[in-house]
């Protein structure tokens, strides 16, 4: 299988075999477009199912249980509030966490002492949380201060290293596609979105721009002296940077998504709803978006960007007469009628300093290499 | 080389102070674990002004450091008590305290001024036989100082009290006592004790505190360091009633208490009758005690309530389940990313398991070392944090490879390759680190609960992947390469340059070695100027017309080799590989590397 897969990515790197993904670029901004609108949707009619942390509310852990029905839990709370219908649910192997609405101290004693006495368990066993019902609202503003204040850092960050907006700008709006697929599935799912969830969709955010930005190196260096030569469009060298990227894009989010995935096992069959098995829910779909975004809408936004750019444009229209009227010209055999087989990037050598010129070897020196 | 041996260096000496610090200090092998893991109650405070005021961070720390004193007092060992984002409070205390406990930690704080009436020292007394004779039976007091709020009750108390006791220095509202009566007292360190009268000044009536350096009359600056207190309107004329009368009173009754949470923290003699609201506190400061003097009046100055936001109790036994299963989730991980790895790379994947074993080793060192000097604790988000980062760690390597890779497919030998690779491959590493790096910054300052510690770990992380790249995995590809196995491309060692389809490559004296793909080299690298020129249609190279010429004259019998000339048809790429060649092309540029 590897020797496969490096073949191909041989045949990737060497141009051989190469993917339109910048030409086709139309058919992928429909296919995220479908999966952005059905995103929305799942936002709009599940809605997201905010944890006890953004709800507010009374929480109680029975731990040591041995059998995990859920019916005793539910008697026990209504036998002190009749109106409170809890949520129940089991946490790990032999606990269960049971979730209700504002009680007040009374009444969570109540609770504790009726859910020991359903599953047979020591009072201490039992054991309550409060939520307050702003602490989720704070919560929430932090986490959207915290997107504020990091994409316009990263903007800047990006901008200075690409030397180009334009680049920061397809990078954001891949992230933003990348944050709203990913929310918009969890809530599809209909998980639980507790803080730990938060920081999962926060996190995206960096890895979604990780990978990016190994493309965009990558296409920048394919592009550098693009109006220097007049063989290829900046979308073919663009997409030649995406192709040849493709193999570590694959290998990166394989190797990225492995141990989330682990988590996400572990975290959904052995563990129960909690911290782990949010966060990583949130992080494996927004990593497999990620890798979706950075192949195959952050380089072709970017080439459709720059193509607005005059001197792009107008090296684009150039190339591509020349290359109509020599196959107008030219019926013969001369290599120019398609897109040639293209290797690295077009530009000249330089000087490499005397330092690499051949040395004579010193007659009197001894053989062999001095170390 | 050197590199390899100062990360060697450094690790070795992570875990020597490590291992040092456990000999003879208190630091532990293991990290410290947060209370999600460890099990304990948490609870989330939001200390809120009374009169709507913004609660600035000064009064956040004060409001901190009383919560720790209740507690520490209280007897409960490594409570945690940290600030969040600015605005929370955060109280961790291990195992399950009693509801006493919570409720020290939940009450707000109060400051007072009552004037002193007796002071003695702080151990308790057996003989009765006081500074003050209790007046007689139904005697009203005449005003704040007066001995007769000593009843007989208060002196037999007063009396009994040991303020070397450390419960008496809790503080809490039940030793603020009541503001229309006498009370007794200690003071904060436990040095002294005392009987107060009724309380005169509220803390709320103090507009301002700030501490500095004295300024004489003159305008002069003195090297003394003082605590000025400046009192709003009703403040002002109480404090004058307040300095007018213990003026001339005699010690200790010429002095006033502040008592803070039921503390006092500082009882000053009156010298002068402060009528404008102006006072200023002179005694053997120094810069610190001054500034701690002046924060704690501006504390009693903002009365805080703690609202509790939310409140959490984990049981042991659930925490330590999420730990070993997390645990075992990486454990997972690790062994899938690494089997990838081997299945992807060959033996280069070794390489990576190699670093990631390295980047383990740091990142354990590390926290664990932070967990000693820093009090950091690892939680279950953290674990999550560290977990992720596996992928994000490996990925820097698979960048690395894929460039060596990728100059290996331009036909470089495999040192110039791992030069160049790494040169380009590092600029790649660190921006994208960099991002990744600002990102966990970000989360870590902005964020509330278990968000900081998964910034944390993932910020840490990020670092240590940055550092392994750099001191371990380039220089154990640099003395790979050097070996044979990797240098002359093995099958196995993920590097084999035919099987990258290595191209040609101008090897010098107009030699042209062709490797894995029979292409004329200047077909792509023709210089620039020289095709499509402006006039009319583009004119084939000599070049490409001699290959057309040759084309066409071999087209006809169609066994002709493909590959075996120097220069077949350009746009008829071979795909014979020519093993022989590739590895000749190895061989020439091995020796003067």
């Amino acid at each position: 299988m590897a020797s496969r897969l490096s073949q191909w990515g041989n045949d990737l790197y060497t141009g051989k075999r190469s993917y339109d993904i910048v030409g086709n670029r139309r058919r992928w901004y429909a296919i995220s477009l479908v999966i952005l609108v059905l995103s929305a949707g799942f936002l709009a009619t599940r809605q997201l199912n905010p944890s006890i942390d953004f709800r507010g509310g009374a929480e109680f852990t029975v731990t040591g249980v041995e059998d995990t029905a859920q019916q005793p839990a539910i008697d026990a709370v209504a036998s002190v509030d009749a109106e409170e219908i809890p949520r129940v649910s089991v946490v790990g192997g032999s606990a269960m966490r049971v979730q209700t609405g504002d009680l007040d101290d009374t009444q969570v004693r109540e609770v504790v002492q009726a859910l020991a006495a359903a599953y047979d368990v020591p009072e201490n066993e039992v054991s309550s949380s409060f939520v307050g019902p702003t602490w989720g609202k704070d919560v929430t503003g932090k986490a959207l201060r915290g997107l504020v204040i990091f994409l316009l850092l990263v903007s800047v960050v990006m901008t200075l290293y690409f030397r180009a907006w334009r680049m920061a700008a397809a990078a954001l709006v891949a992230l933003a596609h990348d944050l709203v697929i990913t929310v918009g599935l969890y809530a599809g799912i209909g998980w639980e979105v507790s803080p730990a969830t938060v920081i999962g969709f926060l996190t995206i955010l960096g890895y979604s721009l990780y990978d990016t930005v190994v493309v965009f190196d990558k296409v920048r260096e394919n592009t550098d002296k693009v109006t220097e030569q007049k063989r290829f469009t900046y979308a073919e060298m663009a997409n030649l940077a995406v192709n040849q990227t493709l193999v570590r894009s694959i290998n990166t989010s394989i190797v990225a998504l492995l141990p989330v995935g682990a988590i996400l096992f572990i975290g959904a069959f052995l563990l129960g709803a909690g911290t782990l098995r949010d966060i990583a829910l949130a992080l494996f779909i927004g990593m497999a978006v990620g890798t979706f975004s950075s192949i195959f809408i952050a380089t072709p936004f970017e080439v459709t960007l720059r193509q607005r750019e005059p001197a792009i444009a107008a090296h684009t229209e150039r190339v591509l007469a020349a290359r109509a009227q020599a196959a107008q010209a030219g019926g013969d055999a001369t290599a120019t009628g398609a897109p040639p087989v293209v290797v690295g990037a077009v530009m000249p050598g330089a000087h490499l300093g005397t330092r690499a010129q051949p040395k004579r070897r010193k007659p009197n020196r001894p053989s062999g290499r001095q170390s | 080389m050197r590199t390899l041996v100062t990360f060697a260096v450094l690790v070795i000496a992570l875990f020597a102070a490590l291992i040092a610090g456990n000999v003879w200090g208190n630091a532990s092998l293991t990290p410290k674990l947060a209370l999600d893991l460890e099990g304990g109650t948490q609870l989330i405070l939001r200390p809120t002004a009374e009169d709507g005021e913004r609660v600035t961070e000064d009064t956040i720390a004060q409001a901190i450091d009383i919560i720790r004193q209740r507690i520490d007092a209280s007897g409960v060992a490594e409570a945690e008590i940290t600030s969040q984002g600015g605005s929370n409070i955060v109280v961790a205390l291990p195992g399950e305290p009693d509801d006493e406990t919570l409720d020290l930690v939940r009450e707000s704080a109060q400051m007072l001024f009552r004037p002193v009436i007796v002071q003695a020292a702080p151990t308790p007394v057996e003989d009765a036989s006081a500074t003050v004779t209790p007046p007689a039976e139904g005697t009203e007091p005449a005003d704040a100082s007066d001995p007769a709020w000593v009843t007989q009750d208060v002196l037999d108390q007063f009396n009994a009290y040991d303020c070397t006791d450390p419960e008496n220095l809790a503080g809490g509202a039940e030793l603020v006592g009541d503001p229309e009566a006498a009370v007794v007292s200690c003071d904060q360190n436990g040095a002294v004790k005392y009987i107060l009268g009724p309380v005169e000044v509220r803390g709320e009536e103090i507009a301002n505190a700030s501490s500095g350096l004295r300024t004489t009359q003159t305008g002069a600056i003195t090297s003394e360091w003082v605590t000025n207190i400046e009192f709003d309107g009703d403040g002002t004329v109480a404090f004058r009633e307040v300095t007018t009368r213990l003026l001339n009173l005699e010690s200790p009754r010429n002095q006033f208490a502040m008592v803070l949470d039921g503390l006092v923290i500082s009882a000053p003699s009156v010298n002068s009758i402060i009528s404008d609201g102006k006072a200023e506190i002179s005694g053997s400061f120094t810069r610190e005690s001054a500034a701690t003097l002046a924060q704690q009046l501006n504390f009693g100055a903002l009365p805080l309530t703690f609202e509790v936001q939310s409140e959490q109790q984990i049981s042991a036994t659930l925490g330590s389940e999420q730990l070993q299963r997390g645990l075992l989730a990486g454990l997972i991980g690790l062994v899938l990313v690494g089997v990838y790895s081997l299945a992807q790379y060959r033996a280069l994947g070794g390489v990576t398991i190699a670093s990631l074993v390295a980047a383990g080793l740091l990142a354990y060192g590390l926290i664990a070392v932070l967990s000693w000097t820093q009090g950091y604790r690892l939680s279950l988000p953290g674990v999550a944090g560290i977990i992720v980062a596996i992928g994000i760690t490996a990925d820097s390597f698979i960048v690395y490879f894929e460039r060596i890779r990728d100059e290996l497919r331009d036909g470089r030998t495999l040192p110039a390759a791992v030069e160049h690779g790494w040169d380009r491959a590092r600029r790649t590493i660190i921006i994208s680190d960099a991002v990744n790096f600002l990102a966990a910054v970000v989360l870590y300052f902005l964020a509330v609960g278990g968000v900081r510690g998964f910034a944390f770990t993932l910020g840490l992380t990020t670092l240590i992947d940055l550092a392994v790249v750099m001191l371990f995995t380039h220089p154990v590809m640099l003395l790979a390469a050097r070996t044979k196995f990797f240098g002359q491309g093995h099958r196995f060692s993920g590097l084999d340059p035919v099987r990258l389809g290595a191209r040609a490559r101008y090897a010098g004296r107009g030699r042209v070695v062709v490797a894995g793909q029979a292409q004329p080299a200047d077909d792509d690298l023709a210089p620039v100027g020289a095709v499509g020129s402006d006039e009319g249609p583009r004119r084939a190279t000599i070049a490409e017309r001699r290959a057309a010429a040759r084309l066409a004259a071999s087209t006809p019998p169609a066994g002709a080799p493909p590959g075996a000339g120097a220069g077949p048809g350009a746009e008829a790429p071979s795909e014979d590989p020519a093993d022989g060649a590739a590895q000749d092309d190895v061989r020439t540029d091995g020796k003067d590397a």
